[in-house]
């Protein structure tokens, strides 16, 4: 059977057709988009009218997410932004901490079993007007139940005085750069860093194990997707163990699972040579709404977490050079393994001496395994410079910049972690695009929220949380960024041949969106209203979702 | 024994012989029940004729000895292991190639019931200094060496003798806190790594156990202590560098009759209450490279240790 979809208008992505009102799709794919009259040639049809006053994009490819989002919500939310959750509640950002405290005691009242642990999540106090929280502020909310905050950077959480207690650290002399003291000489109850945070996250609720998803969290995180108009999503971490693969499987394959997710191995845990032969087999097992068989590497840490590997001058405040998360012997051979295999291995680098030590090792890795169109991607590489652009070029890899720093730290960047001008430089969208990378630009959901057009909106303003405009050179313009987080995602992760334009053969992937993206104006493409998906040819409308 | 349970790190770069070590002090562990916590990208690096059984990551050895590999998440291995404590005699954990020992050390103080016991680096005597020098790990591998109790400074018979010298020199400059201890084939006796045997009940001696061969020469002196002692005091003096010790353990009376169990690595020194049994003349066993130990540094840090601090009982 084949539906004639009309539209407003359809934006395709598909410069030879830039524009169309109609798009005809058979069994889930586009058999074409044009005028009524050019589609109907196909035989026998029906026009179907709903989208007749929308604007249809392709659907938006998110390069860098993690479906944990998907899990978070199931703790209370303490950002200090709205943010919208799979179900479309939209929860108001909360301002101080004592907004904080008046939420948290809202859910602890609904919670009837004194020992089950009440976790509350994206907690962002650099706005709360440098008071740090407390134990002492959630001991308030109660201290006979365990209490934890998760940071929105996911690097540091706030607990009460029993979950202190639960873990064996509410006790004096504890010596750790992540668990500061206060003057009683006990834990204030922040903790920072993955390795102070794991003997809390038992007692809190954060296992680390259900992070990494679930049934119920792969189907919310899918339902932020329809929210969000993304069609495709990448999982960019997951160490994929067979059990976990299995249910991604079966839940993806629902009738109404509504998104693609392309889940990346994590190298970690196995060798090199394991991993590879792993990553061929899980390809093998590939489906057309799950996507497997790439691996992701980390190199280093994070920038506002001062563990990203900078070349000199370093960190602006001083601060030590950051952490290695592989030896250079390590990552050469995982790179020389996946080539010779056609793996396509993205590599996690903040920092641009982490850059430059995958720009060094490829160079060497491709001279032993020449492969066109390898498309190895640099995730996040936040700090790469002019020449390190053109290098990546040279090299045919792809880069995945992450512009949302911009709005939420942003501020920080400039005043702390890497001064003015290479605050200005980060993520190089302009850059990156005139030197012919091929780009992407994501969320790293759920660091910073899912949504692709607000991600575009970043590109294209680097406007800070405060208002300041952080690198006018870098902005780019409104069908850059929209080709970017549609046919740009697409690309680096080898889909753009099915998915990211709307045009014959293609998936019949579609973004509904109340408003035109390219007419609304980029200072507006983050307002830009969003009616669902079209995922398939299956039609998934957020409001119902 | 007291409630810890005795933390050995087991660190260098990539290639220096960390797994090597680990094998030879399985092989060598003498009824010690040893657990080993591997990380290495998953490289099981256990002789295979070692292991009895495995099951998930937890792998059993010859000797009542155990293996585990660890992921990206060390502290959560460790907090695994929990439930194991009363079948370990001592915990050693073989680091990544890029992990800094201080960070680890920081992340055992939250577990109050492991003790750091020491930290041994490896180092390769044909490669340490170019990897002190390069651009990328060259700062890794320095931290690494700058917090080493002992480096052993491993490989040594593929340089020559004169080279040898210089490496250690040069490593000597580097990592001034560290002693140094050549070695081929990360062969140390194991007593330097995990200490000597804690007595049994009802046997009171500390028995220094020699006999096999190593490239270096290493001296086992062992002092019985009668009087009363200040073993803060004689810990700290025996770590300090001209005693020229690699090892030292010991069960010193204090001033007010109970027995303190006194561990020295190194420059490292650890105290903690001696087990109950514990009983009759106090005694220390010294162990050191034989061209480097001080009987007369060591004698005097013995005898100063009796007088009594100002401000203690």
């Amino acid at each position: 059977m084949i539906t004639i979809y009309q539209a407003r208008k359809i934006v395709t992505m598909n410069p030879a057709r830039p524009l169309a009102t109609h798009v005809a799709v058979r069994g889930g794919r586009i058999l074409g988009a044009g005028l009524l009259d050019e589609l109907t040639g196909w035989g026998k049809h029906k026009i179907d009218r709903t989208f007749a006053d929308k604007v249809l994009m392709p659907g938006l490819v998110e390069g860098h997410s993690h479906v944990a989002e998907g899990v978070l919500w199931r703790f209370v939310y303490c950002g200090y932004f709205d943010r919208t959750d799979p179900g479309g509640t939209v929860w108001p950002g909360v301002k101080s901490i004592d907004e904080v405290v008046a939420r948290l005691r809202v859910a602890n009242a609904k919670l009837y079993d004194s020992r089950q642990p009440l976790t509350g999540w994206s907690l962002d106090p650099i706005y709360f007007d440098k008071r740090r929280m407390t134990r002492q502020d959630l001991d308030q909310i109660s201290d006979a139940r365990p209490i934890a905050i998760m940071h929105a950077s996911l690097h540091i959480m706030n607990v009460n005085s029993r979950a202190l207690e639960l873990a064996g650290l509410l006790r004096k002399g504890i010596n750790h750069p992540g668990i500061p003291l206060g003057d009683d000489g006990l834990p204030t109850g922040e903790i920072k860093g993955p390795d102070a945070m794991t003997p809390l996250g038992p007692h809190v609720g954060f296992d680390r194990a259900l992070l990494a998803a679930d049934e119920p969290g792969l189907r919310d995180f899918a339902r932020l997707c329809v929210r969000k108009g993304v069609t495709t999503a990448a999982d960019l971490a997951n160490l994929l163990p067979q059990p976990a693969v299995e249910m991604m499987l079966r839940v993806t394959g629902e009738a109404q699972f509504p998104a693609r997710i392309v889940s990346l191995r994590v190298a970690r845990e196995i060798s090199p040579a394991e991993l590879v032969e792993r990553v061929v087999e899980l390809g093998k097992l590939s489906t057309d709404r799950l996507r497997l068989g790439m691996i992701k590497i980390v190199v280093d840490g994070s920038i506002q977490g001062f563990s990203a590997r900078l070349r000199a001058p370093g960190y602006y405040n001083g601060a030590p050079n950051g952490l290695w998360y592989v030896a250079p012997e390590q990552l050469r051979e995982i790179f020389d393994r996946a080539l010779a295999a056609g793996v396509r291995v993205h590599s996690h680098t903040n920092g641009d001496e982490a850059t430059e030590l995958v720009l060094d090792t490829l160079t060497q890795a491709l001279r032993k395994n020449p492969s066109p169109d390898h498309r190895f991607t640099l995730q996040h590489c936040q700090l790469a410079n002019a020449a390190q652009f053109r290098r990546m070029k040279a090299l045919g890899m792809c880069v995945n910049l992450f512009p949302n720093h911009h709005f939420y730290w942003g501020d920080q960047h400039y005043a702390l972690t890497v001064g003015p001008e290479r605050a200005e430089r980060m993520n190089a969208c302009a850059t990156a695009l005139a030197n012919g990378v091929p780009l992407a630009i994501h969320s790293d959901a759920p660091v910073t929220p899912l949504g692709p057009l607000f991600t575009a909106w970043c590109a294209v303003n680097r406007q800070t949380a405060s208002g300041r405009i952080l690198g006018t050179e870098e902005r780019i313009s409104v069908a850059d960024a929209l080709r970017t987080i549609t046919l740009g995602a697409a690309y680096t992760l080898g889909l753009d041949s099915e998915v990211g334009s709307i045009e014959v053969g293609k998936a019949a992937d579609f973004a509904v969106l109340e408003d035109d993206p390219t007419e609304i104006g980029g200072d507006k493409l983050r307002d830009v209203r969003i009616w669902g998906t079209v995922q398939g040819g299956r039609i998934f409308a957020a409001e119902t979702i | 024994m007291s409630g810890t349970i005795p933390v050995t790190l087991i660190g260098g770069y990539l290639g220096a012989g960390k797994t090597t070590l680990v094998n030879h002090l399985l092989r060598n562990a003498d009824g010690r029940r040893l657990a080993v916590l591997v990380n290495e990208f998953g490289e099981l690096p256990i002789d295979a004729d070692l292991i009895v059984a495995r099951e998930g990551n937890l792998i059993s050895l010859s000797g009542g000895c155990i293996c585990c590999s660890f992921g990206s998440d060390l502290l959560a291995a460790l907090i695994e292991l929990k439930d194991r404590r009363d079948t370990i005699d001592h915990l050693l954990i073989e680091t990544s190639g890029v992990a800094l020992p201080a960070s680890i050390v920081q992340s055992l103080s939250l577990l109050p019931d492991l003790a750091l016991d020491g930290v041994i680096v490896l180092a390769d005597a044909e490669t340490i200094e170019a990897r002190a020098r390069d651009r990328y790990m060259g700062d890794t591998v320095l931290a690494q060496l700058a917090h080493a109790d002992i480096i052993l400074l491993n490989k040594a018979d593929l340089v020559s003798p004169e080279r040898f010298s210089d490496v250690s020199r040069w490593l000597g400059a580097t990592a001034p806190r560290a002693s140094i201890v050549p070695a081929e084939n990360a062969d140390i006796p194991l007593e330097i790594i995990v200490g000597q045997h804690t007595p049994r009940q009802g046997d009171t001696r500390l028995t220094p156990r020699s006999g096999r061969q190593h490239i270096a020469d290493y001296e086992t002196l062992s002092f019985e202590i009668d009087a009363p002692r200040d073993p803060e005091r004689l810990a700290a003096a025996l770590a300090a560098m001209d005693c020229g010790l690699l090892r030292a353990k010991g069960f010193v009376r204090r001033f007010d009759g109970t027995f303190a169990t006194l561990h020295v690595v190194g420059r490292r020194a650890l105290i903690e209450p001696a087990p109950d049994w514990i009983e009759g003349p106090g005694r220390i066993v010294c162990i050191g490279l034989a061209n480097q130990i001080n009987r007369p540094a060591i004698e005097a840090a013995v005898e100063a240790s009796s007088i009594v601090a100002a401000g203690s009982s």
